[in-house]
């Protein structure tokens, strides 16, 4: 398969997850889709990767894996800090930064 | 074979992002990003990045969406009506957005100079050392860039310890009729650390009778 391919699949899976971003209120799924979009972008690398076998992108498709665990980890503990201070999970409520 | 395994695989990785997108029920949509994940390894494997299929797995499908499938156990799925309170208009504008998106990034990939692009990518010999297996990914790890692997380190640690101070339990404790927080709560009193000095609350009735307070604690759980 040409590489061409793997890059319009990642096209159409970080589309869908922008779309996800933009719709969705629950952060919970707006967490969701923002791994959308970051598997999307290692696709990509990762093909690119493939296309001048060249080892860097591979790196760096596994160091944006790390960064997407971190950014998990940080999310799940302010959806679970706002369960617990019973602020409604939903970004709409959550507009305003101050208490 | 391979044209089969890749559109099976991006059929399903697609499938697996609009379930993503589209399901109202969290956990659903936390099931659709596993098919999604899994398939996008499929797609790594045909493209001959064989360490980052298995990372994918492990540490995306397997660990990753366990603490997703905690959090939303512990939350609550709340179903969340698709219509929503957002108006049909401003959703209509992100449909529209993400379809420019889209057509943008094709045109960028479909038209660019890049000759490659219509090959199936450098030469391939396979080998113990070939380009993916894990001792090509772990000798440019440890030589080229052993700084990006070590700074990933330290965010790691980072994030952990943000994702505990975060997610801790918040409220302190009461002690009587009174409020203290949590911190001052693990200290015993009248230690005279700097803390209780810039607080401006050392405790009188617990210097006094210091047994007092820490029995108290004991009693409301000390607030674990």
């Amino acid at each position: 398969m040409d590489i061409r391919w793997y890059l319009v699949v990642s096209a159409f899976v970080f589309s869908i997850g922008a779309t996800g971003v933009l719709t969705r209120r629950n952060p919970l799924v707006i967490l969701l889709c923002l791994e959308l979009m970051l598997n999307a972008a290692n696709l990509a690398l990762i093909a690119f990767a493939r296309m001048w076998g060249n080892g860097d992108g591979q790196i760096f498709a596994i160091i944006v894996m790390v960064v997407a665990a971190c950014e998990v980890t940080v999310g799940l503990g302010l959806i679970v800090a706002m369960y617990r201070r019973r602020i409604p999970i939903d970004v709409d409520e959550a507009r305003e930064l101050h208490g | 074979m391979a044209p089969v395994a890749f559109f099976a695989a991006s059929i399903l990785a697609i499938a697996g992002a609009i379930g993503v997108v589209s399901l109202a029920n969290p956990f659903y949509n936390v099931l659709a990003l596993v098919v999604h994940l899994i398939s996008l390894a499929a797609l790594f494997l045909l493209l001959r990045a064989e360490f980052v299929a298995a990372a994918q797995i492990v540490v995306y499908a397997g660990a990753v969406m366990v603490l997703y499938v905690f959090v939303v156990a512990y939350v609550g799925g709340q179903d969340e009506p698709l219509g929503g309170a957002t108006g049909g208009a401003s959703k209509g504008l992100a449909y529209l957005f993400a379809g420019a998106l889209l057509v943008e990034i094709c045109i960028a990939v479909l038209g660019s100079g890049l000759k490659m692009l219509h090959t199936e990518g450098a030469g391939y010999a396979p080998g113990t050392h070939a380009f993916g297996t894990p001792a090509y990914i772990g000798e440019l790890l440890l030589t080229k860039f052993l700084f990006p692997f070590e700074a990933a380190s330290i965010l790691l640690l980072v994030a952990a310890v943000a994702a505990v101070v975060l997610a801790r339990r918040r409220g302190g404790v009461s002690v009587g009729d009174e409020q203290i927080p949590f911190l001052t709560a693990l200290r015993a009193p009248g230690t005279g650390t700097m803390a209780e000095a810039a607080s401006g609350r050392l405790p009188a009735a617990a210097l006094e009778e210091p047994v007092a307070l820490e029995r108290e604690t004991a009693e409301t759980g000390g607030g674990w």
